[in-house]
């Protein structure tokens, strides 16, 4: 694997991209694309690739490079492509602060803290995983509970197994590539436990990863609570009713070592709150416009850190729009600002971009609050007239909806203001079933 | 004879008695039968150092609490742990509690606690206005103070043992025999003798007091969940906040924590389980309706942590410190609430004890005071960061990110004696942030194995039984 040594850090920067993970490095060749010159990444492992290089299976790249790719060999495509084009890329390193000026506060093992500037910064932090405490599981406090996340690292980057006996609850896509994992290395998965009536991964993930491996997944059951001194030595677990409090008269006891949470991620923004950057309460990433630019100027994210993608290919691409918009910045060549703000409305969780530009091309990502079969998607002005619609063939949680949205779409709408909604399919006959979709 | 004193014990009580004791020309040693010092009753700590007034004034735990408080100052600029006075209010939301605000002024009053007085409503609104509106007086006592309690403890065991304290960590204390004139100590793999044992043994101390034939009391362990809350609501109160207290405890408070974090509990219930260390969706909900009396805009859903810690109170509810019927053989037993506080004078009473029991003390004109500062690359400035690093190479390394935590202080913890993930945890924060250890556990665990020479698989997280991971394997044989 080629790897970047460490250089000779210039004392200023054009851009400055915090993170080397699949975003920041496609940012960090977008940025020259886009006009600049002096290009850094600070990443804080000791190789670049970002979480990439523990996800040792493949299924990565099928959009990007029409290839089934592992984690790996994604990040390496990465890599290679910004060493190529003389990125300057520090590991081992940690950006502390970025102040006011775009001043960026940086931890380097050759230099230890140091001050460099930058005249645009791309934020590329990608995601951390919600830990046991966010749900608040009742018990001890054995050794034993990990993150799926760090349990990956652990056997892939480390070769050493997070226990003999498993069960994990939630069934995020980190957990069932896990379950899977870890039996392949012999450690015996007694179950899946997912709270909510539908599993969270893609489905794919469930066939692959649990249903050939005959691993049990339990729907609408949770771990109520984890056992053991030192070590955990069994789980409570119960089915929940409709409003998902465990019925505890039906709890069962399943014995493990090794309890792996698998119950989300939420984007790694602790930097982008030191700067005070505005965030999404839903996304929990910052508020971008459709150059990916936060609301300061000069500040661009992409990728996880802005909201949770379900595949890497997608992050690239958002990762190649905020580089060149920051190497845009630098030249003093960004776009005018949009016109346009796009705002979630019925069964639409969060859409990104948070603003638009009419007369220019966009992807927006979307998700949607609960599963709609068959739902028109449409977008509609301030007054409540419909500018756009579309039918798709289901919406999930778990998978993340894009848009393409062309100036043609928008030639005829005026307003500052578009809500994007999924709603179930209505036939214009039937008054009755407008409106709010049934859950 | 191997000691002149023996602690068997290495809580905050053992080790403050420990570190008292180093100032004299004896041979100390401590015996804990965990593998880090802190780690029982201590690391569960709510960390408050009592305003002086709680306890009655005829009672000893009345007595030392307002000794102890009175210590703190000087060994926090001693030995640089975190302390802070951030005074307290004991409020009354009901007429008939008023009473118990009289008792704390009275306590006051005969102890000779400095600054303690009654609050109006609109006092206590000016001062913490996120404070219910139907709260209808308060006590307020400036001499409150929060601390972090396991740094208090790792300090004044480190301390000691700059002083000479012979520690023993990881020896359970197995048996106990009449030896000459002393005691004879077995543990599982080494026998020691001393002259004098004290019985600083926390949850286990009466079946410690049992081995050496002293059948005065029981302890009766009673449970406290405690629950950190997320960062976002520091600052919504600024002094400890007291209910006013039941007959078993002093209520389910509202702690600023010396790191800023606030956390509310504990609860109080007795358990027969001295290993019970679980916390209960009951805890939890006791906890959050209490707290909702007091202040608004705390809700389960900011919890980032919680835990639950055992206290361990005698029978009687009292201290029991002092000798016994057995000669050489004295208790520090029974300190439950305010036992942190008072742990200091404890110490210092244990001292006065021992003199008192024939023991000659000598003091020694090279015991030091002070410990060396800890380095703390979270709070210093960009200048202190940038001459630091300079410097010194092991601190340009960042190893946990929700709390800054270099690399540098995590090598510095493992040489000032933690050998486990959670004794890094408490000496450096290290895991204790939002991520909860999701990104630093594996950088933690590399850096012990390296220090200690061992494989990851012997990293703990804390002590025997607490494994980490395994080998590939499966057939290996594993502790």
């Amino acid at each position: 694997m080629i790897t970047a040594a460490p250089r000779h850090l210039r004392a200023s920067y054009d851009v400055v991209i915090v993170g080397g993970g699949p975003a920041g490095l496609e940012a960090a060749v977008a940025a020259q694309a886009g006009g600049a010159t002096h290009v850094l990444v600070v990443d804080r492992e000791a190789e670049a690739g970002g979480i990439l290089l523990q996800c040792i299976h493949s299924g990565f790249g099928l959009h990007r490079f029409g290839a089934e790719l592992t984690g790996p060999e994604y990040a390496q495509r990465a890599l290679a492509q910004a060493l190529e084009h003389d990125i300057d890329i520090v590991t081992d390193a940690y950006v502390l602060d970025i102040d006011a000026q775009n001043r960026v506060k940086l931890m380097t093992t050759t230099e230890g803290v140091s001050l460099v500037d930058a005249r645009a910064v791309v934020l590329a932090m990608g995601a951390r995983e919600r830990t046991r405490a966010a749900i608040r599981i009742p018990g001890t406090r054995p050794a034993g509970v990990f993150t799926a996340g760090l349990a990956q690292r652990l056997v892939n980057l480390y070769g050493v197994l997070p226990g003999r006996r498993a069960v994990i609850l939630g069934s995020g896509d980190i957990g069932l590539i896990m379950a899977r994992r870890l039996t392949l290395e012999g450690v015996e998965v007694a179950g899946v436990f997912e709270i909510m009536p539908h599993a969270n991964g893609l489905n794919r993930n469930i066939v692959q990863c649990l249903h050939d491996f005959d691993i049990p997944l339990h729907l609408s059951t949770t771990i109520v609570e984890i056992h053991g001194a030192r070590r955990v030595n069994k789980v409570t677990v119960a089915p929940v009713d409709a409003a998902l409090q465990p019925c505890l008269d039906r709890a069962w006891e399943a014995p493990c070592d090794t309890v792996l949470v698998s119950i989300g991620l939420i984007p790694e923004n602790e930097l982008s709150q030191q700067m005070r950057l505005r965030l999404d309460p839903v996304t929990r990433g910052p508020v971008v416009t459709s150059a990916m630019e936060c609301s300061r100027n000069g500040v661009f994210a992409c990728g996880n850190v802005v909201h949770i993608h379900d595949i890497v290919d997608f992050v690239s691409s958002e990762a190649a729009l905020a580089g060149f918009s920051a190497g845009q910045f630098v030249t003093g060549a960004l776009p005018p600002p949009d016109n346009v703000r796009l705002l979630p409305g019925e069964n639409v969780a969060y859409c990104v971009p948070h603003t638009i530009a009419t007369e220019r091309e966009h992807t927006v990502y979307l998700r949607a609050r609960r599963l709609l079969d068959a739902p028109t998607l449409r977008l509609v002005d301030g007054a409540g007239a419909i500018v756009y619609e579309k039918r798709l063939r289901y919406v999930f949680p778990a998978e993340m909806v894009n848009l393409k949205l062309r100036p043609a779409i928008l030639q005829h709408f005026h307003g500052d203001v578009l809500r994007v909604e999924l709603v179930r399919h209505t036939d214009p006959r039937d008054e009755s079933t407008q409106g709010e979709a049934a859950p | 004879m191997d000691y002149d004193v023996l602690i068997i014990g290495g809580g905050i009580v053992g080790c403050a008695i420990a570190r008292e004791l180093t100032r004299y020309q004896l041979r100390v040693a401590l015996c804990e039968k965990e593998v880090e010092v802190g780690f029982g009753a201590t690391k569960a700590n709510s960390g408050i150092i009592h305003g002086g007034h709680h306890a009655a004034p005829d009672t000893l735990k009345g007595r030392l609490e307002w000794e102890g408080n009175q210590l703190w100052d000087a060994l926090a600029q001693e030995l640089h742990f975190g302390f802070r006075r951030v005074g307290e209010l004991t409020v009354a939301l009901h007429a008939e509690q008023l009473p118990a605000l009289d008792k704390l002024l009275h306590h006051a009053a005969i102890k000779g606690v400095p600054g303690v007085e009654l609050w109006s409503p609109e006092r206590i609104r000016r001062a913490e206005p996120a404070l219910s509106p139907a709260i209808i007086a308060a006590v307020y006592a400036p001499t409150t103070g929060v601390v972090n309690p396991y740094e208090a403890c790792y300090a004044l065991a480190e301390s000691a043992v700059r002083n000479g304290l012979a520690l023993l960590t990881g020896f359970p204390v197995e048996r106990l025999h009449r030896y000459n004139d002393g005691w004879e100590v077995i543990t599982p793999s080494v026998r020691l003798t001393s002259r004098y044992l004290i019985n600083a043994a926390g949850l286990y101390a009466d079946e410690i007091a049992g081995l050496a034939g002293v059948r005065t009391f029981t302890i009766q362990p009673r449970k406290g969940e405690e629950y950190l809350l997320d960062k976002r609501l520091q600052g919504l109160v600024k002094h400890v906040i007291f209910p006013c207290p039941s007959p078993v405890s002093k209520g389910i408070l509202i702690i600023p924590t010396y790191d800023g974090t606030l956390m509310v509990g504990p609860t109080a219930e007795d358990t027969p389980d001295r290993a019970d260390l679980r916390t209960s969706t009951h805890g939890a909900q006791t906890v959050f309706a209490a707290v909702g009396q007091l202040v608004a805009g705390i809700s389960d859903k900011d919890v980032i942590a919680q835990f639950a810690g055992l206290r361990a109170p005698a029978s009687g509810e009292d201290f029991i410190i002092g000798p016994t019927a057995q000669p050489g053989f004295l208790n520090a037993a029974g300190i439950q609430s305010p036992g942190l506080t008072a742990a200091p004078a404890i110490a210092r009473l244990m001292v006065e004890l021992l003199r008192q029991e024939g023991l000659t003390l000598t003091p020694r004109d090279d015991f030091v005071a002070t410990l060396p500062r800890p380095v703390h690359f979270a709070t210093m400035s960009t200048q202190e960061q940038i001459a630091l690093t300079l410097r010194d190479p092991r601190y340009r390394r960042i190893v946990c990110r929700c709390e800054y935590v270099t690399e540098g202080e995590v090598l510095d913890a493992i040489a000032r004696g933690a050998a486990t993930l959670d004794g890094i945890k408490f000496r450096t924060r290290a895991g204790m942030g939002r991520c909860q250890g999701g990104f630093c556990t594996v950088r933690c665990m590399e850096l012990l194995a390296r220090a200690g020479g061992m494989a990851l698989t012997d990293v703990t997280k804390r002590g025997p039984g607490s494994w980490l991971v395994r080998t590939r394997d499966a057939q290996k044989e594993e502790p």
